[in-house]
């Protein structure tokens, strides 16, 4: 017996988005370097000229991986002119990493992410939590953004983004617009005390039930998953400059609970952080070409 | 002598009347938003079914999570004193009982003399709890109830890697998607929560005379599984998911 | 770098925390002998470097694997794979 049709409404559409830097109108006769990141819900290229970032894309990933790749890069290269042979080194980083047909190296999540998070933030960076679409990662690393130490989860659906669907769909509403609404309440309630998703799914339900409202809970849900990624960080080795990135990153009522309960307030940047790994990524190729080049030299 | 024993369970309230020493009759509600009306509308339904007036009973006990909103009891006792003391009353073979509920799991390691000799309980996350199966049923489009025969008839072993209930429902829809059988879907399902299951029961020592109680014991691919995964049989009570209100009801004997 | 396998859920949390930095010394590689269940093994990371890892399809489900060697009764000080590192570099966190 097979089932087929399995059709769902669901709320958690990202917007997908793609840029192009301004001030490189021409990258021919630099050095191209690309990073991939394939994610649970996210697929992100990143393309370098000269270590300079040059482009990029995000868009959602597909039922399969090496197209996702394959659409992220094309569409990161939308109007530069480049095509997938001017790409001198790509790496493939994420839970997808070696789905990625065009690169030439794939390296963990953890060091990707510790890399470009350093060319964002700056090499005061220490603290790096990474909250994905299926997983959350702390990570410590050095100034020059290599990981000393990290703690993964991506067991369990709380304190991810998926959990947080889960939430939003229990009370319609869209996932972009919790971080909102979770600060419309008069005080803060106390946190959901059930950390499993599940659990958590009755537990709001009983309270709606006795009468809260959307925001209420969507609050009580924020704090919960503050606590528990702030538990996660602390174990870790919670230590200044921190940063967030990833999907989550944008959901400021968990954003804004987690620097409340550790008392340190999140480097804020221009740039999208959920390009974190892709352009780790690009500047690990970079790296590798140079080394290989310097190789050659000598 | 009648005593009676109410297990307030998260999913569904038990009631067992047990008359000089045997079962005489049980009764099951789900317990639904109000543990006390179910409570109240079982312990109605055994006293119905016997004809057995209210003031003859000499002692009602509860159990389970929603013991103590019930005010006509006697007493209320804790969920792994009434599994152990109602396995041991129903099969004195038992050494280490495995109550499996809706929303948790317990092992319990028995001493000779009946007694709890150590724990281990999960009543945190729903990976490890009857929730889990019902979710997946629900994702696969079976009732729960057809789970155990549907996994008795896979054909192959097809792993879950998923190990929360919400990215296995995921799981299970891309399997589906891959035109993965129902059958050997289902048995996947069933080994992945053994073998979490299995963490408790392995830190309190595996020991010959295993015992399943709760509401999937009737759940033969179930049961299977556990059997395979702790390379063990388990024995499984007829009325598995009445054994602790058993229990409670044969504790309350020793309030009269 | 310190490598936290594992992960954490409702119910608590299971890691093993190895120290990497001391792999590259290490010549027993007592860890690969020393548990029962196998978890873990040798990779190659990022730089090259041969290091201890858990094996990827056991991370999710430490808490069953390991539960053997911690009964609630009599648990040994230090676990097998905890006293067969000549570095005392993987350590526990349940």
């Amino acid at each position: 017996m097979t089932i087929s049709n399995v059709e769902k409404v669901e709320y958690w559409k990202w917007e997908e988005s793609n840029w192009k830097n301004p001030d490189i109108p021409d990258c021919s006769g630099s050095l191209i370097t690309a990073g991939v990141d394939i994610g649970s819900t996210s697929t992100q290229a990143v393309i370098l000229a000269d270590g300079e970032l040059y482009a990029y894309s995000s868009i959602r990933t597909g039922s399969n991986s090496p197209n996702s790749a394959i659409d992220a890069m094309k569409w990161a290269m939308d109007g530069t002119g480049l095509s997938l042979e001017d790409l001198r080194y790509t790496v493939g980083t994420g839970y997808g990493r070696v789905n990625v047909p065009f690169a030439d190296k794939s390296v963990t999540e953890i060091s990707c992410h510790a890399r470009g998070a350093n060319m964002i933030y700056g090499p005061s960076l220490r603290t790096i939590l990474d909250m994905g679409g299926q997983d959350c990662k702390a990570i410590h690393c050095d100034e020059v953004g290599r990981v000393t130490s990290f703690m993964m989860n991506d067991k369990c659906a709380a304190g991810t983004g998926r959990g947080m669907e889960v939430i939003a769909n229990l009370l319609s509403v869209h996932v972009e617009d919790i971080g909102k609404m979770s600060f419309m309440i008069d005080e803060e309630p106390p946190p959901v005390s059930s950390v499993c998703v599940i659990f958590a799914k009755t537990e709001a339900t009983n309270l709606m039930r006795a009468g809260w409202s959307k925001e209420k809970v969507l609050a009580a849900y924020c704090h919960a998953m503050a606590l528990r990624v702030a538990r996660l960080l602390e174990r870790n080795g919670m230590e200044e400059d921190f940063a967030i990135t990833g999907g989550i990153a944008k959901n400021i009522g968990v954003v804004r609970r987690i620097e409340r309960i550790l008392g340190v307030r999140a480097l804020e940047t221009e740039m999208d952080q959920q390009i974190a790994g892709a352009l780790g990524g690009a500047m690990i190729a970079k790296e590798l070409v140079e080394k290989k080049n310097a190789k050659k030299i000598s | 002598m009648i005593t009676v024993g109410i297990d307030c369970g998260n999913q569904n309230t038990k009631a067992i009347m047990v008359i000089d020493g045997k079962i005489m009759n049980k009764a099951l509600v789900l317990t639904e938003f109000d543990g006390k009306i179910a409570a109240e509308k079982v312990y109605n339904m055994v006293l119905a079914n016997t004809g057995v007036k209210r003031d003859d009973v000499q002692a009602v006990v509860t159990t389970g999570a929603g013991r103590d909103m019930v005010d006509f009891s006697n007493a209320s006792i804790n969920e792994v004193s009434s599994a152990a003391r109602g396995s041991r009353f129903i099969n004195a073979d038992a050494n280490l009982v495995i109550d499996l509920g809706a929303e948790g799991c317990r092992a319990m390691r028995l001493n000779p003399d009946g007694r709890v000799k150590n724990y281990e309980v999960n009543d945190k996350c729903a990976s490890g709890a009857g929730t889990f199966i019902e979710t997946m049923a629900r994702a696969l489009q079976i009732k729960t109830e057809d789970m155990g025969d549907y996994s008795l008839r896979h054909k192959k072993n097809l792993p879950m890697n998923a190990q929360c209930v919400v990215f296995s429902e995921s799981e299970v829809i891309s399997l589906i998607h891959q035109q993965e059988t129902v059958e050997d879907i289902a048995h996947g399902i069933h080994v992945g929560i053994c073998n979490r299951i299995s963490s408790l029961i392995r830190r309190v020592g595996i020991v010959d005379g295993i015992m399943l109680i709760g509401g999937p014991g009737y759940n033969k691919g179930l049961v299977q599984s556990l059997q395979d995964v702790l390379g063990k049989d388990i024995a499984v009570a007829e009325d598995s998911e009445f054994v602790s209100a058993v229990g409670a009801a044969v504790y309350a004997v020793n309030l009269v | 770098m310190i490598a936290n396998y594992g992960f954490e859920d409702g119910s608590g949390s299971y890691y093993i925390a190895i120290d990497t930095d001391h792999c590259t010394d290490c010549k027993e590689r007592g860890c690969l002998e020393s548990c029962q269940n196998k978890v873990f093994e040798m990779e190659l990371n990022d730089w090259d470097d041969e290091v201890a890892i858990i094996k990827k399809d056991y991370c999710n489900q430490l808490k069953s694997i390991c539960a053997g060697c911690k009964p609630l009764v009599d648990r040994p000080e230090l676990l097998p794979c905890e006293k067969a590192c000549s570095f005392r570099s993987i350590v526990h966190t349940w």
